[in-house]
Order: C-alpha cells, then structure tokens, then sequence
C-alpha cells in the first residue's frame, strides 16, 4: 500500500473507533465524569479539608492529577479492550483481515482509538475538576508527553488484553483485579512518602506510580521519584507492549484459525 | 489465459490435529464461475477461508492473479471480494458506514468511498437503508450489504461462500441476476452454495471436495454428461391402484397419481408415452425430480465415501 493508502486506512481505524465510544457517550464519557465529580466532592472536599497539606498542595490540587491519570487509564484501556474483543465477537474483525491493511496499521488504529478516548475522558475531568479547584501547569510538555505515552500504554495493554479474551467475563479480569488496585495504590490519592520504607520499595514495583507521579510533577512540579528515570520506564513499557501485541497480530492469535 | 485463483498442494492440520485439507490444487480462470462443492465438514470453507486470510495454512501456495497470498499480501488482498458464510459486520453500525469503512481499509479516498458506496448500495436495492443500523435490516437485505462491502474495493475475484443461503426464492433470482451481471462485466467469482440448482444455473467449472481432497474439477457441462440416468416425476389421471409397468423403463408408483420414472442416458421418452398412452395413462404433468447436478453429486460423494471405506 502506498504512504496515502495507508494513512486512509489508518485514519479510517481511528474514525470508526472515535465514532463508536462517541455514540455510546452515555456508556463511555458520562460515567467518568460523573465518578470523578463524586471523587472531587468527597475525597476533596469533604475528607480532603480534613487531610490538610499533602506533599506540599491542600489536597484537592494533590489528588487531581492523580484523578485525571486515573481517569485517562481507565478509559483508554477500556476503550480498546471492549472494542477490540467486540470486533472479534462478532466477527467484524475479518473485514479488517481481508483487507491489505498492514497489522501494524490495524495495531496503531486501535491504540489511537482508545488514545482519544483516553484523552476525552481526561479533557472532561480536567475541565470539573477546575470547579473544584484552580489548576496551574508546571511543565505542559511534561503533562501532555506523559498523558499520551501513558494512554498510548495503557490502549496497547487493552489491545493485548482483548487478543486473549475468549469472553466478555475476560475483559473485565485484568481491570478489575489488577488494573483498579495498582492505580488506587499508585499514588493517586497519597504521596508514598506517607509509607513505611519497605512499602516504599514495594510501592516502586508499581508502573503506574511512575505515570502518575510525572503527571503530577507537570502539573504540580512535585514527584515522588525521578521524573527522568520514570519517562524512561513507560516508553520502555510503550516499546515492548507495542512488539508484544504486533506479534500477536502477525501470529493472528484468537483472530486467525 | 490469466489464471484468477492458483491453489497448489494446499494443505491444513487444525491444532487438533484434524487434517481439514490433504494438499489439494486447482485453478480458477480469470471471468470464469466457478462452483466449489462438496458436503458439510469438506474443507471448501477451509479453503476459502486460506484464500481470505482468515485461516492460516500448514502448507501449500495461493496466488490470486499471480501474486503470492504470503510474499505479495497486499496486492493479492486488493485483487479479491469476499462474502462470508456468516453476517460478520458490526451490527450496531449504519449502512452506509459499513460500506464507506470498508473502502477505507483498502486505502480508497472518502469522496471515492462514498461514490461507490451509493453506487453498490443502490445496485443492490439498499440506498434508502444507507442510514439505518444494520440490525434493522431483512436476512435478504443483510445478505446483500456484504456483496456491497465486498465489491466497493471493485475485486477482480470475488468469492461468495453460500450467499443465497436462507435467501427466499425471489431475492435469489435477483441476486442470481446481479452475479451474473458482475461477471459477464469481467469479475471472477467462485461460490460455494448448498443449492446446487444454483451452481448448475450460475457456474461454468466446479470443483468437487470431499474429505479434505477434490474428487473432481471439471466443467459442469462435461460433469453432466457423466450422468447415467435421470428421474422424472409425472403427475398422471385417472389414479392409479396398482404399480404401473413400462417395458425398459423403471416405474414407480409414488402415490395414486404420482409416477416417478427413471430413463436412461440415451433413451429417449417417445417409448415411454406410447406406452403410457396404451394403458390410457394421461400424463397432466411433467418435472425432473431434482436437478441434475444434485443427483450426480450425490452419487459421487457415496462412492468417494464407499472407496474410503474399502
């Protein structure tokens, strides 16, 4: 396929999947909003006033970069998951099969899918959370290059996720027991300096400390680690998430007999 | 002549083991209308389903139009149509869409896209549903949104496995009509069906697959004139009591006014009418009692079926 056939069925991928969580908006971007506005009113407001200082910030400004990131994994890794596994239920996947578009073209349609949900979720959520709050940006490449590597991460896991599901109860495994608890206890709501040394060090183990604390320090100027060291986990992650699901798609696992 | 479809030694173990194709090889000739038929678990969807890419092969080689399905994908890709056994679009998606994207994955620009969507959409009688969901639609209506899809690339192979199945008699005379109507335009298409009144009115060639392996590839004409015998049914007044007989031919009484009569190659039905006439045996009424296709692929599977067994 030539450079411009390429791009057409790659910004094809990317319209159908913008098209499909855009129709079911009341399934895909209203329940976050709603989630997170419950999150600002409770944990920020009412607890949060409580809480006092946390890492520097009242903790209302603490926990909205973590709520944002929260929000932009959750939904990216949704979207891809849900859509990806839909296609391959009900077969629609072999439209793309058939067709001379390249897997990797297919792979990154995908991911730039759940990426714009990703971001659209985040978007909303920024937006309520300047109710709440005033929000100053320390570093805007810093946020932005983190947002996106991380939605970029987290769609290419939904991808992987999808790949091997063989029902819908397989979807919702990875989000629910590992994904949920690894966010909640990634720093979103605490600075892991709170923490004991050892749970520190366990706290490390966690990749989406790193996502969230360079988040924040683009936000707030404040980490818990390195912010060099933690860009170079995620593209790292990005990298080999990105090999892995290509060489499922290229092998046609759970899509080719 | 340009060789559409070259299948050569083509073979597929599934990870259980079955051996679901034992190295078969035909070809399909550019224009042609070529029937693939054989009976439920033969290995045509198999097959087919190498051809589209939706199956991985143990071994072999395809090439549609000379390129190589492994070293060439893409431009083999663009060269062929596929129309699936099964609805497989996205429900929940328009027409109109569904169509539109499709063109897309084959790199086709919108404004191109969506000439040609309402081009085909309204050839097959679907432009007034381009906005509906696809849920929404008939069988017959769903049925042809695929032959849309999967001509919007304008395929010179098109390979439709069983599209009229579950297509009442008037939508698959249409749709017979419109099939014809591509290929005499210059595409290529190769059917499977379970209606094998359809291959014979549709096809030129036909391969037959049996076991994983073709038993036979010929044209329907030369096929045909393999058959020994044909049935034909009369309807007959006044009833008949008793079984009729008729010298050198086989009779059956069906049912009083029911004969079912069996004439060999060659004979000729003038000696059965005079005989008939004899017995002042009115005959109201005349049919063969199934296409001559189905008796004859009938007969072949049972003896591949019996050679197996030996």
């Amino acid at each position: 396929m030539s450079h411009q056939e390429l791009w057409i069925a790659f910004s094809t991928i990317v319209r159908k999947e913008i098209r499909r969580f855009t129709r079911i908006w009341a399934q895909t971007l209203l329940p976050p909003a709603i989630t997170m506005t419950l999150y600002f009113i409770i944990f920020g407001n009412l607890i949060g006033s409580r809480i006092g200082e946390m890492g520097g910030f009242n903790y209302m400004e603490f926990i909205v970069p973590g709520l944002i990131m929260m929000s932009v994994i959750t939904n990216s890794y949704g979207n891809v998951v849900s859509s990806f596994f839909s296609t391959k239920f009900q077969r629609n996947i072999e439209e793309l099969l058939v067709s001379p578009t390249p897997n990797w073209v297919i792979l990154s349609g995908y991911v730039l899918g759940g990426v714009a949900r990703g971001l659209a979720v985040g978007f909303i959520v920024t937006l309520l959370s300047l109710f709440f709050t005033k929000l100053q940006i320390h570093s805007f490449g810093v946020t932005i290059a983190t947002v996106l590597m991380t939605s970029i991460l987290f769609s290419l896991g939904g991808f992987i996720n999808a790949v091997f599901a063989n029902s819908f109860d397989d979807i919702s495994i990875i989000p629910t027991f590992i994904l949920t608890p690894l966010t909640y206890l990634g720093g979103v709501f605490y600075s892991i300096q709170l923490l004991p040394e050892f749970w520190q060090g366990v706290s490390q183990l966690n990749p989406i400390l790193y996502m969230v604390n360079t988040f924040r320090y683009g936000i707030l100027g404040v980490s818990d680690i390195n912010v060099g060291f933690a860009f170079a986990v995620i593209v790292l992650f990005n990298v080999a998430l990105f090999l892995v699901a290509l060489k499922l798609l290229n092998m046609g696992k759970g899509i080719r007999q | 002549m340009t060789i559409a479809l070259s299948i050569k030694d083509l073979r597929k173990v599934y990870g259980n083991g079955f051996e679901a194709l034992k190295g078969i090889s035909f070809d399909v000739q550019q224009g042609d209308f070529f029937a693939l038929l054989g009976p439920n678990g033969a290995g045509k969807s198999t097959t087919l389903g190498i051809v589209s890419s939706l199956v991985n092969k143990t071994s072999g080689q395809v090439e549609i139009f000379g390129f190589d399905l492994e070293k060439d994908k893409a431009a083999a890709k663009r060269s062929l149509g596929v129309v699936p056994q099964e609805f497989n679009f996205n429900m929940f998606e328009k027409v109109g869409d569904i169509v539109r994207t499709q063109a897309g994955y084959y790199g086709i620009p919108v404004e191109l896209a969506k000439q040609r969507a309402e081009f085909y959409l309204k050839k097959l009688g679907l432009w007034d549903k381009r906005d509906s969901r696809a849920q929404m639609l008939s069988g017959g209506m769903k049925r042809r949104l695929m032959i849309a899809r999967a001509l919007v690339h304008e395929p010179k192979l098109l390979i439709l496995d069983e599209p009229t199945a579950g297509v009442d008699i008037e939508l698959r005379r249409s749709m017979w009509a419109f099939l014809q109507e591509i290929n005499e335009a210059g595409t290529t298409i190769i059917l499977t069906t379970h209606y094998l009144e359809e291959a014979e009115s549709l096809c030129r060639n036909i391969a037959i697959i049996d076991h994983g392996s073709i038993i036979h590839n010929t044209s329907i004409k030369s096929l045909l004139q393999q058959l020994s015998t044909e049935t034909f049914i009369l309807d007959v007044q006044p009833d008949q009591a008793e079984s009729v007989v008729i010298d050198g031919y086989s009779v059956r009484l069906e049912d009083p006014h029911t004969l079912v009569v069996q004439v060999n190659k060659g004979q000729g039905l003038n000696g059965l009418f005079a005989q008939l006439k004899n017995q002042n045996i009115e005959v109201t009424s005349m049919r063969n009692k199934s296409n001559r296709l189905e008796e004859l692929f009938v007969s072949m599977v049972e003896k591949n079926l019996e050679k197996k067994d030996a």
